[in-house]
This record gives structure tokens, sequence and C-alpha cells, in this order.
């Protein structure tokens, strides 16, 4: 139970100095209509600190070459880099072995990588895959492809009215035909922790693997997988201070081995003839082609950051904030806050009376805060909480109270115009 | 507020969007046609009665944002008692208008002319030309629905 969040807010941590790391992330220099840059939009993607920004060109100045195969220096040289960011990732994430780290494009490749090689060649028609009413697009139409492609069925565990999971519901639809649990950790429209310590073990109990969703997660709050006992859970670098283009899958060394490779190319071979191919050994089996080889060493460096700041200091940070910017934007006259779970992460999505989120995010943008605005890739929230989108604040380490109070300004501002 | 953002909310803009002209269903509609703006989820649904060439009547159903809004709303006003040759030039000068930042002013384009602020922020244009688009496709009698992407 090492992932309940009231266990981990116990012991007290040294709080962020954030002016100081802020200094990091030159990015947050940039003005934007002749303001300063207020970057709200961490769930859609997370700026970049120097040091990952710099081992990315270094990689490219110093050291650039194909992996896996060259005899020459820089062949080595990339290969050791790029083999030192998955143990980077197997540390971050308490994986066993790097051989349980894949390197993808990033969390939609990770899914679609499960949903192809782990679910489709075991679901049958009558099989069922559930996934909760808060997925991100991209934990709903992969599973939806793999039914179509095997007539097994999708199944919606429900939530509330507040954005919590209704864990005895979920639990009711696990039975003999349930095949696969896929579930976010932290929904990015709402801001809703998955009890994910509950989710598992009801799933474990009847047998069924279960592959979180963790994009949202990844970058806020401890991750550890042997905890969670989850036989997946994916992510993407881009949330987590790194680049775009790179993520992991983590999958159980035994679940990883019985899966056939998801791509065929280059690498994931040992030996090819026309007649037949021996596949590599994991985790190479997975990564078929020339892979991101900058993205995976700049991810690691981006581990690299937060460790050096501390996960722990992050999470109780960004809880403040969300605490702040809830209370805050509350109390504005005709402001609903979507999205009220016991336990949330650092994401406000909220409405406006009268004002559609588009205009709330362009008006908001000319003050240079840049939030989110539309159905955040979650339709099927919208339609429950009845809106055709939300306007969404998302919170990273190096954000303030400050700029807490312009979104809160400008939020106000919005409403007067509209008047 | 900035001098831009102020043109891109005029009051008119603001008096559509509170109080939108020509809105609901058109029983006797002869053409009819749905467009999304996927980026938003945004709908709206055009109906003109079109009678021997000229638009007799043009209503609209949903919408969304104050531009997307108060562009269909100005559109409907616009169109009626016009010719369908002359509403598809106006289609034309329109979109020139939102799109075009040497689009010369047309004396035909009148009301209208409050959307040209939406060039300077190209994430809104889809917002003013979803009904006109929409529009387009129900004069061509077109049934699969109109995206903006």
């Amino acid at each position: 139970m090492k992932m309940e969040r009231e266990v981990l807010a116990k012991p007290a941590v040294a709080p962020l100095e954030v002016a100081r790391l802020r200094q990091d992330f030159p990015i947050l220099g940039e003005r934007i209509n002749g303001r300063r840059l207020v970057y709200l939009d961490n769930a859609a993607t997370t700026q970049k600190p120097q040091s990952v920004i710099d081992t990315i060109a270094s990689y490219y100045r110093h050291d650039n070459a194909n992996v896996h195969r060259g005899v020459h220096a820089l062949s080595q040289r990339a290969t050791d880099a790029y083999e030192a960011a998955r143990a980077n990732v197997m540390r971050f994430v308490n994986a066993r072995a790097p051989e349980e780290v894949v390197f993808t494009r990033g969390t939609t490749d990770a899914i679609n990588l499960v949903a192809q090689s782990f679910a489709r060649p075991q679901l049958r028609e009558g099989d069922e895959v559930l996934v909760s009413a808060m997925e991100h697009h991209s934990n709903i139409v992969p599973w939806q492809l793999v039914c179509q492609q095997t007539g097994a069925a999708l199944r919606v565990a429900p939530i509330d009215d507040a954005g919590d999971l209704i864990v005895d519901a979920y639990a009711a639809l696990l039975g003999p035909r349930t095949k696969l649990v896929a579930v976010t950790h932290v929904s990015n429209a709402l801001g809703s922790i998955v009890p994910l310590a509950r989710v598992v073990a009801l799933a474990r109990a009847a047998g069924i693997p279960v592959l979180v969703d963790g994009a949202q997660a990844i970058a806020h709050m401890p991750v550890d997988v042997q905890a969670l006992d989850c036989d997946f859970y994916a992510f993407s670098g881009h949330k987590i201070l790194g680049p775009t283009g790179i993520g992991i899958l983590y999958g159980k060394a035994s679940r990883l081995e019985a899966m056939p490779p998801y791509q065929g190319g280059g690498d994931m071979i040992r030996s090819v003839t026309f007649e037949r191919t021996v596949y590599n050994d994991l985790p190479y089996k997975f990564e078929a082609g020339t892979p991101n080889i900058a993205g995976a060493i700049g991810l690691g460096a981006a581990l690299d950051y937060m460790r050096g700041v501390g996960v722990e200091a992050i999470d109780a940070h960004e809880r403040a904030l969300l605490a702040d910017a809830t209370a805050r934007l509350a109390a504005i006259p005709g402001l609903r806050i979507i999205g009220t779970a016991r336990d949330k992460a650092g994401i406000v999505s909220f409405t406006l009376e009268g004002v559609h989120a588009h205009d709330v995010g362009t008006i908001l943008d000319h003050e240079g805060i840049a939030i989110r605005a539309g159905h955040h890739c979650a339709m099927p929230v919208m339609a429950q909480f009845g809106v055709a989108g939300t306007a969404r604040a998302s919170f990273a380490l190096y954000n303030t109270h400050d700029e807490i109070d312009a979104l809160v300004a400008g939020v106000e501002r919005v409403r007067r115009m509209f008047r | 507020m900035s001098g831009d953002l102020r043109d891109l909310y005029q009051e008119v803009i603001f008096d559509h969007y509170k109080r939108p002209r020509n809105r609901g269903a058109l029983d006797a509609a002869t053409h009819r046609a749905e467009g999304h703006n996927p980026l938003c989820g945004d709908q709206v649904t055009i109906y003109l009665d079109v009678d021997d060439g000229v638009v007799k009547d043009v209503r609209f159903e949903g919408a969304g944002c104050a531009i997307a809004t108060a562009s269909a709303s100005l559109m409907t006003e616009a169109l009626k008692g016009r010719t369908v040759e002359a509403v598809e030039a106006l289609f034309r000068r329109f979109h020139d208008l939102v799109t075009d930042d040497n689009a010369k002013a047309s004396p035909d384009l009148g009301k209208l002319e409050v959307l040209a602020g939406v060039r300077e922020f190209p994430a809104r244009v889809k917002c003013a030309t979803l009904a006109w688009h929409t529009l387009n496709a129900a004069l061509r009698n077109r049934h699969e629905p109109v995206s903006t992407e």
C-alpha cells in the first residue's frame, strides 16, 4: 500500500525552492503578448530544464551513432548512454530489471503495443476488456480496435458526479470474461487519482492483468510499479520534463516474455533467414528499428532532474497549488469546477457560465496565461458532465502561487467581459 | 483590454452571442447540413429555404463559442433575400476577410466586417468559418456532416 497518498503525505518534506528551480527552465522567461508567460498547460506537455536540452544537444554534438551494432567508439558511447537511460527508468519506477523497460514513442504507442501484442492474440468473442469512464481517448480507442479485431467487448467502469471511480461497480464488472483491465492512474480531464491499490488488488484476486496509463501521474507523484503490482505501466517522456517522441512501457518480464513482437524490423531479431526469424531477447524484441536514442537519453536527464528536486516535494508543492487554485476559482460566481474527486492531482477543469472554454482560453492567452480549452481527448468524460468542453489549468513543479493569482484575475476579467 | 483582443471581441459579437438571431430549426427547409469542429466539439446545423434561386429564410441551431455563435447569427442576417450566386460570392469574400491579411474591405460584407479581427487569432478562424462551411454544404445538399478539420 506504498502508493496511498495519505501515507506518503505524512513524512514532512522540505518545501521546493521554486524561484530557484524556475531558472532551470529557460522557456519560463518567454514573454507572450508582452506579458510574462504563465504556463498552466502541464497536463498537455511539460517544459524542459536546461539539463535536458543540454544533454540532447551534447549527445548530437559528441556521441551520435546508431546503437547495438557498430564496433566503433561512437556507437559504443551511444549504446552505453541509451542503456543507461533504460536503467535510469528502471530505478525511477522501481522495475525489477532493465528488460522490463521498453522504449516506445509515448504512452499511446505503449498502450497500442499491449493491445496488439498482449490482448489481441488471446481475446476471443465474448471476452471483455474493462476500462474506466474517465479514460483519455488513447486508453479507449486501442481497445476498441482490438475488440473489433477479435469480437471481444469493451466494458466501462462508471465514475460518480465528483469524478471518482465507483469501485463497487468496477468490482462487479470483473468476471470470468474479463481478460484485461486498462485504467488511468490520474484523469487528464478531471485530475481524479484512481485508487490503484484497490483496483489492482481486485483484478489480481480474479486473476486479471492490469495496464495503468500513467501519463498524468509520472511527473507528479512517486510511482513504484512493484508496489502497484500492475502488469503494465505506460507513460510519456514529454510529460515528465523530457522530450516528445519517447515513452515507456513497463511490463512484468513474465508478461513481456510471453508476448509476440509488436513490429518487425532491425534490432528486434537475433537471426533472420527467409525461412525463419529468431526474435531478440527482452526488451529489444519490442524495439524494432533505430530507436529514439536522443529522446531516451533526454528522458534519462529529465528523471535525474526530477530525482534531484525530489518527487515527494513536487507532489506536496503541487497539492498546495491545487488547493489554492480550487478554493479561489470556486469562489468566482458562475464558475463550476468539473472534477471534485476525493483525491486529486494538480489539474483543475472548470466551466464559466455563459462563456465557452475557447473564449476563456483566448482571453487568458492574451494575458500570457497558457491553459487548455476543449474536450481534452476525453469526450466521454465531457458527455458525463454534460459539457462540450472545459477550461483546464494543470500544474507542474515550477508553478507558483503568483501564477494562480494571475489565473484567477484572468478568469475574473473574462467574466467581466462577458457580463 | 489591449487593441487586438478588442478587435476580436467587439460589441456586435457579444450582442449576437448573447442574443443570436434566427436561431432554431426551420420546418420548411429545402436545404440542411450539419457541421462540427472536432477541436472543441462544437456543432451547428444550418437550415435554408431556397425558392427560385433566392434564399427566403435561413436559421441555425447549435454553434458554441462567442465567435462561432456570433458568426452564425450574423451570417443568417446577411443571407436573406440574396440569390444563391450572391451567397456563394459572399462566402468567398467572407473567407478572404477572416484569412487573408491583404483582403480589401467590401461594402457587400456589411456587419460581417466585425469578424475581420479573427485573422490575428489563427486558432479561432475555424470558429468563424464553421457556419459558412456548413452553409456551403447545405447549398450542395451534402448529407455527410462537414468538419473544419
